[in-house]
């Protein structure tokens, strides 16, 4: 009987757990009864290019959670250094170099890796100094290299740096960079290298699902382990409906092949971080990471250099925002110099808090449901806003409170559990002392 | 012998030095140190000293509450208040409301003025509580809260039912992101009342005269026994509790006070400006108040009101003062705006860094 009500509030905590993916699967829901008018191709053509540009970025957020220093507002400074690589080798490229698209995106590829190493490298010292306000550390610092950035850009270029002043990416009177820069072959360099059709893609995909879920367990069978019939058996089906409906609608030529055909080498770029997020915490510095996560002290007196593990988690960090701001930008036709930054920090940790990550722990599934969930509500919150009370613009109000109002919460709802944990078992003994 | 007078001399101005550091602060020396320098420039490039201080009075008294607010916050042990566009909206909502009831002038502030004070009581009584809930990540959880607040009200802008032709577009619903001053009779009325010139500088005696007034109040109010006991409470909880004091509903009152002096700062700034901003107007205002009483040498747990005085005088002073002279100096860079944003989260990153605590220590 105890047994039953334990098990019935674990579920009802289960539910209070994930109730923010929740919200968001019941908006988008709702987004789509009131809203007749958003075709489903619409918006799975959306919902996809906003993903493969978004998703690479959330996943940069994992390793400093993980690590202990909590959500990473910092990695606007990866993007910015991102943006600093673009511009010198697009102004070298039209000035001197004359590089293809993907000789463009290599180089800037390279130069990200040193600049953002470097400036991860100077934060993460900073997150040391300020331990135990890392987030609003990184927050404040995030305004502060735009403050450097902005510097840099505006006026160090052209009063400091010689720069040609004709040159179509200087302003005209020879001093600071333009608002925009035209990415030029820089577009779609990424994406266009292999493209292949949206079912396609799901088709191949569920195939290879379905196949490794069967091969998985039939492999624990042998191995005579218990295993999870009832889960298996809703994978296989689901991998197979996909496959079917996949043959289906590719033959009938259905609406749903509108939708945007798969860039597939940004793909492959997500993959491969997922993999990599996965297998470096079974390396030596992931356990690292995890236990300097758990308690600093303890790493410390396991003879773990907790400062450099930390250190590390935000070069790392820093980094693959960096990349992650690439993939991004040569998505877009051309680069808003100072503006494209500003918001990504935000963004990305919301999309990842949606996915069901906290302070202290993130997966990459997480990220991964995260960066669709989010970006879903973000489509459908203009649209809703013109639907409900004929105002597109309320929509977008909406969503920037969801923003805020989701960080606010998850942080809040975190440290509260936190510090009502701690006052528990601070009174339990105390109540220990009193019986002695 | 010599060798050994040298070293001594060395030591004095060390020690000097030390101590003129320890006393008035390192970056509160910097600063004013720049300031100095920005202000010899403006006289150098023949600029016209009088106008320029006239503006460096005006801003000065217009932030002055702003920054103020910063103060019971911090002597309560909660840090800075992040969350200062929580008040600044009681005062934007005061103002809408004033304004829809048709009042004008003085009458117009005053009531606004006591309508801010409510709404404030309120929203700092559950704005207390929540920071009694996080203890230990104020700064990050007060940030958000302000953040929030401000995107809510957005849409509280945009649907709330006001008719006054004075907020609302010439066509469609909702209210205008800038609403004007001049159309109610409202605007620089503390600026104007008893001002005066001396050598050309024109004197804001009102506005002055408010903030002075503010100042001597909150200074009154940590005099008094339930003031010393939220100093107390903040400044060592463990032995506060130990003595009897309610830590907790002292954090709550303060709290209070920082937002409805927030709520009068934007006051007594729109009515200087001569219009007030509504949308995303409040919701980067919380930074430069942090930044001013951190530059007057306050820190994440210690101020005072000589350092809201020193600080907002200083960090205003030399972004009023550095704009004309970078403007001349380095035609069409926004030079000063720059320096604002890497001065102001330099600051606190500095605070931060002196901030204890935290998992490893």
């Amino acid at each position: 009987m105890k047994k039953d009500k334990k098990k019935l509030g674990n579920q009802v905590f289960s539910l209070a757990d994930n109730i923010v993916p929740i919200i968001f699967i019941a908006f988008t829901l709702l987004g789509f009864v009131l809203t007749k008018s958003v075709p489903f191709n619409f918006f799975l053509s959306e919902l996809s290019s906003r993903f493969y540009r978004n998703a690479f970025i959330v996943l940069s957020l994992i390793i400093p959670v993980i690590a202990g220093l909590g959500l990473n507002f910092g990695i606007v400074i990866g993007a910015m250094s991102a943006q600093l690589a673009i511009i010198i080798v697009r102004y070298l490229s039209i000035e001197y170099l004359h590089l293809s698209g993907t000789m463009e995106l290599i180089f800037c590829f390279l130069l990200t890796l040193p600049i953002a190493a470097f400036i991860g490298l100077l934060t993460g010292k900073l997150y040391n100094k300020t331990r135990g306000q890392e987030m609003i550390a990184s927050l404040i610092v995030g305004f502060f290299a735009n403050g450097v950035y902005q510097f840099i850009l505006l006026f160090a270029t052209g009063v400091i740096i010689p720069v040609r002043s004709s040159h179509p990416m200087i302003k005209p009177d020879g001093v600071g960079v333009r608002m925009t820069v035209d990415m030029g072959d820089l577009h779609y360099s990424l994406a266009n290298i292999l493209k292949i059709p949206f079912m396609w893609v799901v088709l191949i995909v569920s195939l290879l699902l379905l196949a490794l879920t069967i091969v998985l367990f039939l492999k624990e069978k042998k191995l005579g382990k218990k295993n999870n019939q009832i889960t298996f058996y809703i994978k296989t089906i689901i991998f197979a409906a996909l496959s079917i409906f996949s043959i289906f609608s590719i033959i009938t030529k259905s609406k749903i092949n509108l939708v945007k055909d798969v860039p597939i080498a940004t793909v492959l770029f997500i993959a491969s971080l997922c993999v990599f997020t996965e297998l470096i915490m079974k390396t030596k510095l992931g356990q690292d990471f995890r236990s300097v996560g758990q308690d600093q002290h303890i790493a410390e007196s396991n003879g773990i250099n907790v400062d450099k593990t930390r250190i590390i988690a935000v070069v790392m960090s820093t980094v693959l925002a960096a990349w992650g701001q690439l993939i991004y930008l040569q998505d877009m036709g051309t680069l808003n110099v100072y503006g494209a930054h500003t918001q990504i920090g935000m963004f990305s940790v919301a999309a990842l808090l949606v996915g069901g990550a906290s302070v202290r722990k993130a997966t990459v599934s997480q990220a991964l449901i995260g960066t669709l969930l989010f970006n879903s509500m973000f489509i459908m919150s203009p649209e809703i806003g013109k639907a409900a009370f004929g105002n597109a613009l309320l929509g977008e109000y909406f969503r920037t409170f969801m923003v805020y109002g989701i960080i606010g919460m998850a942080l809040g709802i975190y440290v509260w559990n936190a510090n009502r944990k701690s006052r528990i078992t601070l009174d339990s003994i105390d109540m220990q002392v009193q019986d002695d | 012998m010599t060798e050994h007078n040298v070293v001594k001399e060395k030591d004095l101005k060390n020690s000097f030095l030390a101590t003129a550091i320890k006393t008035i602060g390192l970056p509160t020396l910097i600063i004013a140190a720049f300031f100095l320098v920005v202000i010899l420039t403006a006289a150098f490039l023949k600029q016209s000293l009088p106008i320029l201080f006239s503006d460096i009075l005006r801003r000065f008294g217009m932030n002055g509450l702003l920054v103020l607010a910063m103060v019971p916050a911090i002597k309560s042990g909660t840090g800075p208040n992040f969350a200062l566009p929580l008040g600044i909206i009681c005062g934007l909502l005061a103002w809408t409301i004033g304004i829809e009831m048709g009042f004008i002038g003085l009458k117009l502030i005053l009531l606004v003025s006591l309508m801010a004070i409510v709404f404030a009581i309120i929203l700092g009584y559950l704005y207390g509580k929540l920071l009694n809930a996080v203890k230990g990540a104020e700064m990050t959880i007060a940030t958000y809260t302000g953040f929030s607040t401000v995107a809510l009200m957005a849409l509280v802008w945009l649907m709330a039912p006001f008719k006054s032709k004075q907020m609302g577009w010439m066509m469609g619903e909702g209210l205008r992101e800038t609403i004007k001053l001049d159309g109610v009779e409202a605007a620089q009325i503390f600026n104007n009342f008893l001002s005066f010139k001396v050598f050309g500088i024109n004197i804001p005696t009102g506005l002055l005269l408010v903030f002075f007034a503010f100042c001597f109040l909150v200074w009154l109010f940590f005099r008094t026994k339930i003031g010393i006991a939220i100093t107390a409470g903040g400044s060592n909880p463990e032995f506060a509790a130990a003595s009897g004091i309610d830590i907790d509903k002292n954090r709550i009152i303060a709290n209070i006070l920082s937002t409805i002096l927030g709520a009068l700062g934007i006051i007594l700034y729109s009515q200087s400006y001569g219009f007030f901003q509504l949308y995303s107007g409040p919701l980067m205002m919380a930074f430069p108040a942090v930044a001013g009483v951190l530059i007057g040498g306050a820190t994440a747990s210690k101020a005072n009101i000589s350092h809201v005085i020193i600080g907002t005088f200083l960090f205003q002073g030399l972004l009023t003062a550095s704009m004309p002279v970078a403007n001349q100096l380095f035609e069409g860079t926004d030079l000063s705006e720059i320096m604002r944003v890497i001065l102001q989260n330099g600051i606190i990153l500095y605070a931060l860094t002196q901030v204890k605590g935290g998992g490893k220590e």
